[in-house]
């Protein structure tokens, strides 16, 4: 009798350890309705919650675009602010789904982290920002400053290869969040801010002057931003890049929030009716319904419309379009076509 | 009896003796543990292989391409980047975490015996800002103290291309850090150590002696002055006659040339940069005032009596406290006192938040988010944590069972 406990006891756990790690993410997403996306703990037009615990920004429309590619709502979304440290963590210990973290795609995290990049939603470059007092014009002058940033990110490796090559000394000052970076380099503690460009221009406002700082003309790396999630669910991994493909694409056919049904029913274009589901079956082939890349478009807009209302022009962080612009308008984003 | 006589065997008869029962439960209970630690590790295995990761330690010996901040660590391991590797970074985490515990623990064990006297002191003015530096420090969460002093002592500091000197030409601070000499030895300089060494091992034979001396003819030799005495005469006429061989770099301070270069000149001098100090400040001031309640307790514990029969001999109030209360209050003071040692040790890691490059931050921050291998790096992370722990609570223990009341 004894040992038939001690049996089924360790069957129990048997079972309850093989049912662990089956189930794929699409199911997971659907059987709990809805993502974990995890997000900064405050940028600006990338991600940035207001008073009233709502989060908006660039990388938070991505995971709203999932969203409602997957359960046709926008809403069915979840944000986990995680620190630069414990993104990767959060994504492969699957306490997110996605990671949607102004996160720079490179070698070493896609090879050696378990993960894969879904692709690029905003690319960045590594700039620097100092006092005007200083009288500083070029990054090349910076020789024996005082350099504060951000821990867990490539800034750190980014700074120290920039002036290991142009063999000027240093100190890096490196904190774990950015607020703290903000307040310090506030002070005085430090002469250079270093960051992503779009990172300084979100956090110049956090400072007492904005207009005594100016940030330098250097750009000491390639930043490609975009969501990543976890390697070995292939599934899960294309219904991502495809919706951030369809955002492009949508913006390159004219589609917008506003008009994509209206251009649903009135066009017999067939690239745009393969998009909006009008044609072919490529929803039901990523496991989702044949009007996922609509329900995307109508709940965050096309690429262009997301890109204008959290970083654009007229927004507090006034970033031009620049390289991420469509490769047609003389900029590099160039999605995959849906056929 | 009936029962031991009957040697037929029975199930209910197993399961009614309490010693086979007991044995069969804590074995079940073993196993259960086991296979619980079996499916964790299983399945830890399982997913990482999943997400096309292996364990390994071979990371240590790369080379790590990031600059840390200049501090006790980098200047102990002589840190150089593209040079050193893993491993050196993660024994400079170690050298600043420990740097900072243990002066963290000297200085939270003065500030917290004195607080804890002036709290029982009857003058009220001492009595009164005891109680208030209590309250408020020990009610306040530590990361907020942290911020606190790290971002009040920045404010406070004069700029990076000013100063406010100390003493002119020698020590000066400014929002960059607090600027000493540093002592640089020369040649010889190891016999003056030796010397300190052996002056040490003489005053320890001087006090031998002289409670011996005091024991047998009751008279009393100022030990204090004679072993301050030994320890500035013979080292330092063993310095003298080698030629002084030790050398002060001075910290410079250049006030023209490139905005940049301009302040002082790194490099020169010793350097504790402002993290290392809102750190040491907090967490000493914080723990100051758990031991300072600890001490309170100790001395409370002991019974007024004590105090009446010790003035009624005629012994002076000091040397009541010193040889009658504190000894015997000890007894009550050391166990709780070892757990706010450790509590300093554990607590450092929050210094990450303000830039400190312990252990946690360089290695689980910045080293970690390189090399991506978090079982590994966490797990020698908790082993330096528990062996410093285990560590100060063994030397406490010692401690403790050398004043504790020795019965007979």
């Amino acid at each position: 009798m004894i040992k038939r406990t001690i049996l089924s006891a360790a069957v129990g756990i048997a079972m309850f350890a093989t049912g662990a790690n089956a189930a794929t993410t699409l199911e997971a997403v659907k059987a709990k309705g809805f993502i974990q996306c995890g997000v900064s703990q405050g940028l600006p037009g990338f991600s940035n919650a207001d008073d009233s615990g709502n989060w908006t920004g660039l990388d938070v429309e991505m995971c709203r675009a999932v969203a409602a590619a997957v359960f046709g709502d926008g809403s069915k979304v979840k944000f986990s602010p995680l620190s630069a440290k414990q993104r990767f963590t959060a994504l492969s210990s699957g306490e997110v789904d996605i990671l949607s973290r102004n996160t720079t795609w490179t070698m070493t995290r896609d090879t050696q982290l378990g993960l894969n990049f879904a692709g690029v939603n905003y690319y960045d470059g590594q700039g620097m920002m100092v006092p005007t007092a200083l009288g500083v014009k070029s990054a090349t002058e910076l020789d024996g400053a005082n350099i504060c940033t951000n821990t867990g990110t490539t800034t750190e490796l980014n700074i120290t290869d920039y002036f290991r090559s142009n063999n000027m000394s240093f100190n890096l000052i490196a904190f774990e969040k950015a607020d703290e970076v903000v307040a310090a380099y506030d002070a005085g503690r430090c002469d250079v801010y270093t960051t992503d460009r779009s990172g300084l221009a979100a956090q110049r406002g956090k400072l007492t002057n904005p207009d005594a700082h100016v940030v330098l003309p250097e750009i000491i790396s390639k930043e490609p931003l975009g969501p990543v999630v976890r390697q070995g669910d292939d599934q899960w991994f294309n219904i991502v890049r495809w919706t951030l493909n369809a955002l492009i694409n949508a913006e390159e056919m004219g589609i917008t929030q506003a008009n994509a049904k209206a251009r649903l029913k009135g066009t017999e274009n067939p690239a745009i009716k393969r998009l909006l589901g009008g044609e072919g079956k490529f929803g039901e082939e990523l496991g989702l319904s044949n009007d996922w890349a609509l329900n995307a478009i109508t709940a965050v807009g096309n690429y262009g419309e997301s890109y204008e209302r959290n970083v654009g022009p007229n927004t507090p962080l006034k970033l031009d379009r620049g390289v991420n612009a469509l490769w047609s308008n003389g900029g590099i984003l160039y999605a995959a076509p849906i056929r | 009896m009936g029962i031991k006589s009957d040697t037929s065997f029975s199930l209910r008869k197993i399961i009614n003796d309490k010693h086979v029962r007991g044995v069969v439960l804590q074995a079940m209970m073993l196993l259960l543990v086991a296979l619980g630690l079996y499916w964790l590790v299983d399945n830890t295995l399982v997913n990482l292989d999943n997400q096309g990761k292996s364990l390994g330690f071979n990371f240590l010996q790369t080379t790590a391409g990031f600059q840390i901040s200049q501090t006790f660590g980098t200047w102990l391991f002589d840190y150089e980047v593209g040079k050193s590797t893993y491993w050196e970074v993660y024994f400079i985490g170690i050298a600043n975490t420990f740097l900072v515990a243990i002066l963290g623990i000297i200085a939270a064990t003065v500030i917290g015996f004195t607080m804890g006297i002036m709290r029982l002191s009857n003058n009220i003015v001492f009595k009164s800002f005891a109680t208030t530096y209590i309250e408020i420090l020990r009610n306040v969460p530590l990361l907020l103290q942290l911020f606190f002093w790290y971002f009040a002592v920045l404010r406070a500091m004069p700029g990076k291309r000013e100063k406010f000197e100390i003493i002119p030409g020698v020590a000066g601070l400014n929002i960059t850090g607090l600027y000493l000499p540093a002592p640089q030895p020369q040649g010889g300089f190891d016999l003056v150590l030796i010397a300190i060494a052996l002056s040490a091992l003489l005053v320890f034979g001087v006090r031998h002696y002289a409670g011996k001396r005091q024991d047998k003819t009751g008279e009393i030799l100022p030990v204090f002055w004679l072993g301050v005495g030994i320890m500035v005469v013979i080292p330092g006429l063993v310095f003298l006659s080698l030629g002084s061989p030790l050398f002060w770099e001075l910290p410079e301070f250049k006030e023209t040339g490139s905005m940049l270069r301009r302040g002082y000149q790194p490099g020169l001098g010793m350097l504790i940069v402002p993290e290392m100090l809102a750190v040491w400040l907090a967490l000493s001031l914080y723990t100051a005032a758990f031991i300072a309640e600890i001490v309170r307790g100790g001395i409370l514990a002991v019974s007024k009596g004590q105090t009446e029969a010790s003035y009624a001999l005629g012994i002076r109030p000091n040397y009541t406290l010193r040889l009658v209360i504190i000894p015997q209050a000890m007894r009550v003071i050391i166990p709780p006192l070892t757990s706010q040692y450790l509590n300093i040790t554990k607590n450092s890691s929050l210094a990450v938040a303000i830039a400190y490059p312990e252990l946690v931050s360089v290695f689980a921050g910045t080293a970690l988010n390189q090399v991506g291998k978090e079982i590994e790096m966490i797990f020698m992370m908790m082993m330096v944590y528990l062996t410093f722990s285990l560590v100060t609570a063994a030397f406490m223990n010692w401690y403790n069972s050398k004043v504790k009341l020795i019965e007979r």
